[in-house]
């Protein structure tokens, strides 16, 4: 808090009194290098559990019990051999099959629906936009479990239980608002000369939308489209709502066949699954970390 | 506003609407009508007037466990969590260089912290003999498993939570770069110490992100469910310390079949999180400082 500004108003005092000129920079370089050294001791203790997830897949199933530290005593790949076999005569790679094809039609759903309903909300002027764009903040806020519920029935009476359309439609839908509300916040920022422009010479709306306006939000596009792949990669109410055979299972209902069966008896299977369902967002994390977390930046200030 | 461009909004707006109207709004008001029915997927639902609301609040002590501890997992967890998330981004703040590569890793958590891995992830590293035992036993602390213990089960949820601080942070952050770095020149000048600065300075500066945070961490909280459903393996266990509010209407409503009460329950949560979020509107007038407005 005051450190903020205490090598600032240390400056000032210098050029008046040639004096304390030797200290103030000590004093400096002390308070960075204790802001280090906290900020290290955090970072290790908050990653502690993905270190400890990751070293904890080469320790054999018998050292479980015995060494909870992060180094495994003796060092073995068996977790991953055994696991890559599968699960109940399904093959690991079927169920990375399963999540991903979720993923990625939710990420080409969630994208299209929603950059054009930002752009009727951002940029059209019609009757009742006002009512909709609030309705449309409402269902920000409100909990999903209120239509769990009739969704379920709904799905059940068209049949369509044990498919992945309870999964990926409301996704062409625009059902999550949060990439509508990012998307809306991003078109308000670009000046409105360009599109205003080309709409006086002629071009409609649907002709300003894909070569002017889309081009132009191809951030906003990004940062929605990693954040929707890595919330339907992780979600775990839905599959288990509408996904009953294993075969089908994406990974995190397949992940709990591993802990359920085997929770007691061999935890290295269990944890070496945990890590590989992992391992993807954590790799499209350390790629696109930057859009993330400005992406939450841009979105949370704005709100 | 012309009929073209309104035919142009609704154009562009089909497919948010049919969403909005077939998979929001509809089911919304079906949920409505089953909260007062009995149902359970294979007979018509039943009218029963107000006997689900009468039953939770007065014939259902599973209910009421499961709101009392999510009362304790949100009033305690979130202001918790937003501290850290706050106190973190002032540290972050006090110099650009270096700080992007902490302010990645203190996000990472909040990216996956609802993912089922790390659930079981924690389940293990709080398990009798786990790690965070291990840790705490060379300080002579002897706790045993937590996950098993009526009295441990829940700061291990809120130490979960609190963990994902970095999304509240990352806007915390990017609302400390909005301050003027004059004001707290100003408050020097007037003989302002550190606390005061952060008492006269930060905080009002702050306080639209502060609400901003609240509001969307508390109603967060509410609806905690994978990660207490995957620690206790679906049972709510033990005695019923991770029954949170969610995973007991998931239980009502779907093993066990009683749709009419589930929805019952999802209304009351409902209209739990309006008054939350109205409250926190009324009362920020008097306590959130908008840039430009001179109080």
């Amino acid at each position: 808090m005051s450190t903020i500004e205490v090598p600032r108003a240390e400056l000032l005092e210098v050029s008046a009194q040639p004096k304390p000129k030797r200290r103030a920079p000590k004093r400096k370089t002390i308070n960075t290098i204790i802001w280090f050294v906290a900020l290290t001791a955090l970072t290790l203790i908050v990653l502690y559990p993905l270190f400890w997830l990751f070293l904890s897949t080469f320790k054999p199933s018998g050292e479980f019990g015995q060494n909870p530290g992060l180094i495994p005593n003796n060092p073995t790949i068996d977790n991953y051999i055994k696991v890559l076999e599968g699960i109940g005569g399904t093959p690991l790679w079927r169920f990375f099959a399963n999540s991903l094809f979720i993923a990625v039609m939710a990420v080409i759903g969630t994208i299209a629906s929603s950059a054009l309903a930002a752009y009727a909300f951002a940029r059209i002027q019609f009757k009742g936009v006002g009512l909709l764009f609030s309705a449309m903040i409402g269902t920000l806020l409100l909990p999903f479990h209120v239509i769990i519920i009739p969704q379920y029935i709904m799905f059940n009476r068209l049949e369509l239980v044990d498919t992945y359309w309870p999964l990926i439609l409301p996704k062409f839908l625009a059902t999550e608002a949060f990439f509508v509300f990012l998307i809306v916040q991003f078109i308000r920022n670009i000046p409105r000369d360009m599109d205003e422009a080309a709409r006086i010479d002629g071009a409609g709306h649907a002709r300003t939308f894909f070569s002017i306006i889309l081009p132009l939000i191809k951030p906003a596009l990004i940062t929605s489209a990693i954040f929707s792949f890595i919330w339907t990669w992780n979600d775990f109410l839905g599959p288990l709502l509408y996904v009953n055979s294993p075969e089908m299972y994406p990974l995190p209902i397949a992940l709990r066949l591993y802990n359920d069966t085997t929770s007691t008896s061999d935890y290295g299977a269990t944890v070496a699954v945990s890590f590989l369902a992992l391992l993807p967002i954590l790799i499209f994390f350390i790629v696109f970390q930057r859009f993330l977390v400005d992406g939450v930046a841009t979105q949370g200030l704005k709100g | 506003m012309s009929r073209r461009e309104t035919r142009a909004g609704y154009a562009f707006l089909t497919p948010w609407l049919i969403g909005f109207l077939g998979l929001t709004l509809g089911p919304m008001i079906y949920s409505l009508y089953l909260a007062f029915t009995k149902y359970n997927l294979f007979q018509d639902p039943q009218w029963i007037g107000l006997d689900n609301f009468v039953r939770m609040f007065t014939n259902d002590p599973v209910y009421i466990q499961s709101v009392q501890i999510t009362l304790v997992y949100v009033l305690v967890g979130t202001p918790i969590k937003l501290a850290a998330a706050l106190g973190i981004a002032m540290l972050l703040n006090y110099r650009d260089k270096g700080a992007g590569f902490y302010r990645s890793s203190f996000y990472a958590p909040s990216l996956i912290g609802a993912s089922v891995s790390v659930a079981i992830v924690w389940r293990a590293m709080f398990s009798t003999d786990g790690p965070v035992d291990n840790s705490l036993s060379l300080f002579g602390i002897n706790l045993g498993g937590w996950v098993g213990n009526v009295s441990l089960v829940m700061p291990m949820m809120i130490l979960l939570a609190v963990w994902q601080f970095g999304a509240p942070m990352v806007i915390f952050l990017a609302g400390l770069k909005q301050i003027p770095r004059e004001l707290y020149e100003a408050a020097e000048v007037d003989g302002a110490g550190p606390f005061r600065k952060f008492r006269s300075v930060t905080l009002p500066m702050l306080s639209s992100v502060i609400f901003f945070n609240l509001l969307l961490e508390t109603i967060n909280a509410f609806q905690v469910f994978a990660s207490a459903y995957i620690i206790s393996n679906g049972s709510g266990g033990p005695a019923g310390m991770t029954n949170f509010y969610t995973v007991y209407l998931y239980k009502r409503g779907f093993p066990d079949g009683q749709m009419g009460y589930a929805s019952a329950m999802a209304w009351v949560l409902v209209i739990v999180v309006a008054i939350i979020a109205f409250v926190l509107f009324k009362t920020s007038k008097s306590w959130v400082h908008y840039a430009g407005e001179n109080r």
